[in-house]
């Protein structure tokens, strides 16, 4: 069989989960078996999971993610029904489960794929980046179950049908006493640039902390979420979480405009996958122009409220 | 409170070198610094020093012999003691062999704090810190951004993508922390000068009791078997505001 470990984030399914139901669907077929799924939160949205074609799904009730906890009774469970391969997201919550499992069961881990293949001869291969991008290593496992944390949004997503299948058979807890979470910040949805869509990021072209604001007026505009390099988030001028690179976070979206960033090797790493990328910068030789689409030079001052002003004016025309 | 910093020492810059044969890191070649994620640890661990009584920092690394650069700038940061895990054995290390190694030591060593960096810029896995914790069976908190309370338990802030979470963690626990929680101090050219004159305690194998089938390339369950260098590099095409809308437009995002 090959699992995988749903994720829940403030009571709701994480979307993680279904890029995982569709990336191990695809495994299960060519090395001819099933796909279950382990869920860590509420028993309403693993019966919503049921929609997904899985084989069965195994509920780890719990209010609060606790990565103990998870370790244990996934240990149990997976010695209990021995999967061949085990999948979890590349996320937050994760990264910091899936060690703790793959050492209780001690066998392999590999962090952070963006592509997994069964090749002609039945071996598992697992595609990751290293050394911030700079090189994709292809790594095989010894040991069972081969275990794989998987980056979001790389994966084909599993799509919902009307029709259930399978059902839910509860995972027995193992109580973990020595942590607790006392409190939860829910970061606001649109500060989220792992979800987003559309992402405007800043950097240190933007000269002054004020720059953001412009920022902010070009995401609303177009319905994105703001993002930063990292000297940026260094200054002071935004909070961490908009930071996208090597010490940040990887995205994703559809669209990324990156305004005054240089284009570091470290900043490419985390947004070089992005759909369509478009760089508005003043320096031609600047190396963000060697990963854009679209680049547009010049003074950001003067492009940005221009760009905003077409965006508006093409709204209107066109009625929305 | 004793506290255990890990240190990776990793390849300065982007000159990496990957052998052929192994798949693995040729450490051997290039200079060794600290991973950058790792002076928010050792920095967190001097903060702590200084507000608190009794504190003893050891900083310890697994790496090649020349790895004694990266735990000399620890000494020089103000590391009380370090320790090199350093033989033979150990080479070719995945996470599991590598996090096996380390707990063996810091379990020798005694610790009330364990504290790693988020990731390590060569590996990149995040996957030692957690490791770690579960072979010495203690708790760990990945992600902190900040400690709020120190004492018998901890208070730290952890971060997720959609939230961060207050979670309170008994002692002896184990953190990694992110480039949010402090701003690493550079250390004097005193402390420089001193840290390089210093002797490196380094341990073996055998002080620590692992079998050989435990540690290194054999005690390692993945094997990297291709490496390949991609390329995302694009066409740019250069426009003004009117081109903009067009690709916006042919990208259906307008
Ligand atoms: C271990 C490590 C991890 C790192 N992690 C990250 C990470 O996660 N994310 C990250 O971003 N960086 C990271 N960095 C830092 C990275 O190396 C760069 O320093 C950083 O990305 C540069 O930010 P920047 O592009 O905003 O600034 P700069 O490199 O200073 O670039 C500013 C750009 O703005 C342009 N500009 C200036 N004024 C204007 C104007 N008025 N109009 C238009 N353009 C203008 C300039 O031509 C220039 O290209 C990391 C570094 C290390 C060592
Ligand atoms: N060889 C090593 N020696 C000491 N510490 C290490 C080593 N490898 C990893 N670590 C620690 O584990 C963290 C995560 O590394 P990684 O799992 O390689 O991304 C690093 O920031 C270090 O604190």
């Amino acid at each position: 069989m090959v699992l995988i470990v749903g994720e829940e984030r403030q009571e709701k399914i994480a979307p993680i989960t279904y890029d995982l139901i569709g990336e191990g669907k695809e495994l299960a077929e060519k090395i001819e078996e099933g796909v279950d799924c382990a869920y860590i939160g509420n028993r309403k949205n693993a019966g919503e999971l049921l929609h997904y074609g899985l084989d069965r799904v195994f509920l780890l009730e719990s209010d609060e993610f606790i990565e103990e906890e998870g370790a244990s009774s996934l240990a149990s469970l997976i010695e209990k029904i021995k999967p061949t391969i085990v999948l979890i997201g590349a996320t937050n919550r994760g990264r910091s489960l899936a060690p703790r499992l793959a050492v209780k069961l001690e066998t392999g881990l590999t962090a952070d794929c963006t592509g997994l293949e069964i090749n002609e001869k039945g071996e598992f291969l697992q595609i990751r980046p290293a050394f911030g991008g700079n090189v994709m290593a292809t790594i095989v496992t010894k040991t069972l179950p081969k275990m794989a944390t998987v980056r979001y949004k790389v994966m084909d997503r599993a799509h919902r049908t009307d029709e259930k299948s399978g059902s839910i058979q509860d995972v027995e807890p193992v109580p973990y006493n020595k942590k607790k979470i006392l409190n939860l910040y829910p970061i606001e949805e649109r500060g989220d640039i792992t979800e987003a869509e559309i992402i405007i990021s800043g950097g240190k072209g933007l000269g002054k902390k004020d720059g953001f604001k412009l920022i902010e007026e070009f995401a609303n505009v177009l319905g994105g979420v703001v993002g930063a390099s990292r000297k940026a988030v260094d200054d002071g001028w935004i909070d961490y979480s908009h930071q996208v690179g090597l010490s940040g976070r990887t995205v994703k979206p559809k669209l990324y405009i990156a305004c005054g960033i240089s284009g570091s090797v470290q900043h490419l790493a985390g947004m070089q996958t992005s759909e369509h990328i478009v760089a508005i910068n003043e320096n031609e030789a600047a190396p963000i122009f060697k990963v854009a689409d679209v680049g547009i030079l010049g003074d950001l001052y003067e492009i940005i409220p221009r760009l905003i002003d077409e965006v508006e004016e093409y709204r209107k025309k066109m009625g929305s | 409170m004793r506290i255990v910093v890990c240190i990776k020492p990793t390849p300065e810059g982007s000159e990496l070198a990957i052998s052929p044969e192994t798949g693995t890191l040729e450490r051997e070649k290039g200079d060794l610094i600290i991973n950058p994620f790792d002076l928010y640890a050792v920095e967190e661990a001097i903060k702590i020093k200084e507000k608190q009584k009794e504190v003893e920092i050891t900083g310890i690394a697994m790496a090649p012999p020349k790895g004694d650069s990266a735990l000399r700038e620890a000494l020089a940061l103000g590391c009380d003691r370090t320790i090199l895990l350093t033989d033979r054995e150990f080479a070719g290390a995945d996470t599991l062999a590598t996090s096996r190694t380390l707990a063996k030591a810091i379990d020798k060593l005694g610790f009330d704090l364990v504290i790693c960096g988020m990731k390590s810029t060569d590996g990149d896995t995040a996957q030692v810190g957690p490791g770690i914790a579960e072979f010495l069976d203690i708790s760990h908190v990945s992600w902190v951004s900040s400690i709020l309370e120190l004492g018998e338990k901890m208070v730290v802030k952890q971060m997720l993508e959609d939230c961060y979470r207050e979670v309170e963690v008994g002692l002896p626990c184990l953190i990694t922390v992110t480039k949010e929680i402090n701003d690493p101090r550079l250390p004097s050219f005193k402390n420089k000068l001193k840290a390089k004159k210093a002797e490196i305690e380094t341990w073996g194998l055998e002080n620590l009791g692992l079998n050989p089938q435990e540690c290194g390339l054999k005690g390692s369950p993945t094997r990297v078997v291709k490496t390949a260098h991609p390329s995302y590099r694009k066409e740019v095409e250069f426009v003004d505001e009117k081109g903009f809308i067009e690709e916006l437009e042919e990208w259906r995002i307008l």
